[in-house]
């Protein structure tokens, strides 16, 4: 692939040939450009997503409000929040954006295995996220919640064709996911310098392998799901109607068998995030590495086989709940070892807190608060009385909304300079980890309280009993969306600063190859392969 | 947080306890911490456990969170500018992955028994039907000559002084204290969930399929349970009261309904409607 160039290339050379904006921006095949991209398709559709949940809070600020017409419109806005976050922010931030960065530089790869294929992948989203935004404008909107269960999705309950934009846009970021992960683990296996050998790989890396498996073996099984609901929508088939002898029940299990891993795909590339940037700043390296890597391929494994405990009052048999609660507990121990491990990596360490460092510790503690509630969510008894309340909702935030999002704040803060050129500025920045950590938990932990007392989720008005704790909740949401602004002044101020960093802003404890590179790194990487000894 | 959190819960029982003296109606609190007082033998061990799981994870957070700050102050950089060069200890490793095991196992054992125990009622004393509908609830009583009615929420310029919004119904379901009572469940449209969070009480209403689970209430009273899987836009609007009587007055009650249902009244027949009658409001009359 360098046979086309005349001119010698080192880092430092910046005739680099970048084709025009056109061809370079919109016909990428360059895994960076096309990491940029998927990055700034992650910030547009979290500032979306996040947009909607400021309104809902609005609404749920106080019993009885009129923020939304109706509660169909209300249910078509949960709708998209769920999805937009999901796959149109967190997975195209973390998987798309920065797998695509720096999986083939951490591997000395000079770009992805099918850089085509990277382009569809990501050229695939666009069109799925305005079918996403036309199923929540077009007519009442698609009100079945992310979860899509029929019969509330099927032809009946959710006429006219918001509900199959929905489908169709699931089908269309499905897609993407799935040429992505396949570009990644065709890269991961076939393209490590040599000398890269598995064992020796970034953690980041491990994570983008086993999320890319989890995606490559349940994404067809969403696809499944959703092609069978499009037929009993449009073409008369009644795979989960009752009375065509179909089942609702079996939706949940397919869905699920999706959904599940899906939580994993959406939290393994944190991890590696995390992993490198507690490494980096204590100067040390990660504790327990082999340790680190098979936890994530045990929670990947073990992953695909607890679906079933989000359907627990779906009135399985009793021996099965029983299965599906002890297999569901056993994820916590190689969580357990990750968060012991990344303390360990800081014991003895060198800690500089800049401001990765701090996301990166929020992370720890705030999933380990979202970890230890799945816990008690895991054990179907309880989970009869939490089933559905506000108490999940507040569980998968902590795990997400300050988990996943955390690390994606934490990896833009130690990558940015790598990627721009441009430094952050610094005293910004440690505003918006406060602001973001007090808004969050602020918005998240009544709901802990409102769950317990019965609170139930997708509720667009409520008795006056729950109203204290949800008036708390909207002040922490109005503070993020707040935070959120300050985010996107930081980015404009970063990429208009002129400090430029230098090819090791991080020092010593940086020591993955990205870091061997200039900030931000040529147009074309490894020209020749660099050689691990 | 937790001592905290006894506090608070203690204050407000002692206040709802001077408010409420004869009986105590199960509903949500403002500002409530915790959940709502246990009324069946489910909700029983179901918090008992949740208790047990709640001590765990606390001090499983705490210890993380002291870990960390420990790390965050003793290895800083200014303290401890040199940074060691160790990275695996397998005593350590060994331990947090035996002890979280260990741990697991403590609440496995409970929380099966409970699983278990929530499962169905070996012996019931009467079986309910529940059906859920796009937007209310419909009751069944199979031993009562299929008496039938169905339950809607008291829309807001309907509702009296005292009436809790979005949680009283005009025709709650009204069920015998210390009775075990068979609860079947299922759905004319889509999918509902039937959930009374004092009674430990949650299925699933799914058409084409019957879900059974059951209840036994401890004491008389009112309890509020609200709709717990999104159904359509008036997902909101469909709160479940479930009065509990002595059985004597059950039995009176349940005489009353049926002629009044014999009689010839359509679906839904206003059984409870007449709540003005002494029985069934003897325990409603005294809410708070
Ligand atoms: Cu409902």
């Amino acid at each position: 692939m360098t046979a086309s160039y005349d001119h010698a290339h080192d880092g430092h050379d910046h005739h680099d040939h970048k084709p025009g904006f056109f061809t370079r921006w919109f016909c990428s095949t360059n895994h960076k450009d096309i990491g940029t991209l998927y990055l700034i398709f992650a910030v547009i559709g979290g500032l979306t997503g996040g947009a909607l949940s400021v309104m809902m809070r609005a609404q749920l600020m106080h019993p009885g409000s009129h923020v939304f017409e109706s509660g169909q419109h209300w249910n078509a806005v949960i709708t998209s929040h769920g999805l937009l976050m999901i796959f149109f922010s967190v997975m195209p931030g973390l998987i798309g954006g920065f797998g695509n960065w720096f999986v083939p530089i951490m591997i000395g790869a000079p770009d992805m295995a099918f850089p085509r294929l990277n382009n569809i992948s990501f050229w695939l989203l666009p069109p799925a996220f305005v079918l996403i935004l036309a199923g929540q404008m077009v007519g009442d909107g698609a009100g079945s919640g992310w979860t899509l269960y029929p019969p509330l999705s099927n032809s009946t309950f959710q006429s006219g064709p918001q509900m199959d934009f929905v489908l169709f846009a699931l089908h269309l970021a499905g897609i993407s996911s799935l040429l992505g992960a396949i570009n990644f683990i065709t890269t991961i296996f076939n393209m490590r310098a040599p000398g890269m050998t598995l064992h020796r790989m970034p953690l980041f890396v491990w994570a983008m392998l086993v999320t890319a498996f989890l995606l490559l073996l349940s994404v067809p099984v969403l696809a499944g799901a959703i092609t069978m609901l499009i037929t009993d929508r449009n073409f008369g088939t009644a795979f989960f109607n009752p009375e065509g002898g179909g089942d609702p029940v079996l939706f949940q299990h397919l869905f699920w068998f999706f959904g599940h891993p899906e939580v994993y795909i959406m939290i393994l590339p944190g991890f590696g995030i995390i992993s490198h940037i507690i490494s980096t700043f204590s100067k040390k390296p990660i504790f327990g590495y082999l340790g680190m890597a098979y936890a994530m391929v045990a929670i990947g494994v073990v992953g695909f086989v607890v679906w079933a405990h989000h359907m627990y009052i779906s009135g399985m048999d009793v021996d099965t709940r029983a299965y599906f609660m002890a297999a569901t507990m056993i994820i916590a121990v190689p969580t357990g070892i990750k968060i012991f491990s990344w303390i360990a990596t800081m014991w003895g360490g060198s800690i500089d807190m800049e401001v990765p460092m701090m996301w990166a510790i929020g992370f720890i503690f705030l999933f380990t608060i979202g970890g230890v509630t799945g816990v008690v969510l895991s054990n179907a008894g309880i989970d009869q009385a939490l089933h559905n309340t506000y108490y999940v909702i507040a569980h998968f935030h902590y795990v997400l909304s300050l988990g996943a999002v955390f690390s994606m704040f934490a990896g833009f803060y130690y990558w940015i300079g790598k990627m721009s050129g441009h430094q952050y500025p610094n005293g910004l920045a440690k505003i918006h980890f406060w602001m973001t950590f007090i808004a969050v938990n602020v918005t998240f932990f009544p709901q802990h309280f409102l769950g317990l007392a019965g609170m139930p989720r997708r509720y667009v008005d409520y008795p006056a009993a729950f109203e204290g704790w949800n008036m708390v909740s909207s002040y922490g949401a109005y503070l993020g969306g707040l935070s959120m602004v300050l985010f996107v002044v930081i980015c404009f101020l970063t990429f208009t600063s002129k400090t430029k960093v230098a090819d090791n802003y991080w020092g010593e404890g940086a020591t993955t190859l990205e870091w061997t590179l200039t900030s931000p790194p040529a147009f074309h990487t490894f020209e020749e392969l660099p050689r691990l000894k | 947080m937790h001592v905290l959190r006894r506090l608070f819960a203690t204050t407000l029982t002692l206040v709802l306890v001077a408010l409420a003296v004869p009986a105590m109606a199960q509903a949500p609190r403002n500002w409530q911490l915790g959940m709502q007082d246990a009324a069946s033998p489910v909700a029983e061990r179901l918090q008992s456990l949740h208790d047990l799981v709640f001590w765990i994870i606390t001090i499983i957070t705490l210890f993380v969170a002291a870990l960390l700050v420990y790390v965050m102050w003793r290895f800083n950089s200014r303290r401890n500018p040199v940074a060691s060069n160790f990275s695996h200890h397998t005593g350590l490793e060994i331990a947090w992955t035996t002890i979280p095991v260990l741990i697991l196992v403590v609440i496995a054992i409970p929380s099966f028994r409970l699983v278990f125990f929530e499962d169905r009622t070996q012996a019931a004393d009467l079986t309910i039907k529940v059906m859920g509908h796009q937007w209310y609830w419909e009751y069944t009583y199979p031993d009562s000559a299929n008496l039938n009615f169905r339950s809607d929420y008291i829309h807001d310029e309907d509702l009296k002084p005292g009436q809790k919004r979005l949680l009283e119904v005009d025709n709650p379901l009204v069920l015998p204290v210390g009775k075990n009572i068979r609860i079947l469940t299922n759905s004319a449209d889509v999918i509902h969930s039937f959930f009374i969070p004092a009674l430990g009480v949650q299925r699933y209403t799914i058409p084409g399929r019957t879900i059974e689970t059951w209840v036994r209430i401890d004491r008389p009273g009112t309890y509020y349970g609200e709709c717990n899987q999104i159904c359509g836009t008036n997902h909101s609007y469909m709160p479940i009261a479930v009065v509990g009587v002595p059985p004597a007055d059950f039995q009176a009650w349940e005489k009353t309904a049926k002629a009044k249902f014999a009689a010839g009244e359509a679906i839904p027949a206003p059984v409870v409607a007449n709540a003005a009658e002494p029985t069934p409001i003897r325990v409603a009359q005294v809410q708070p």
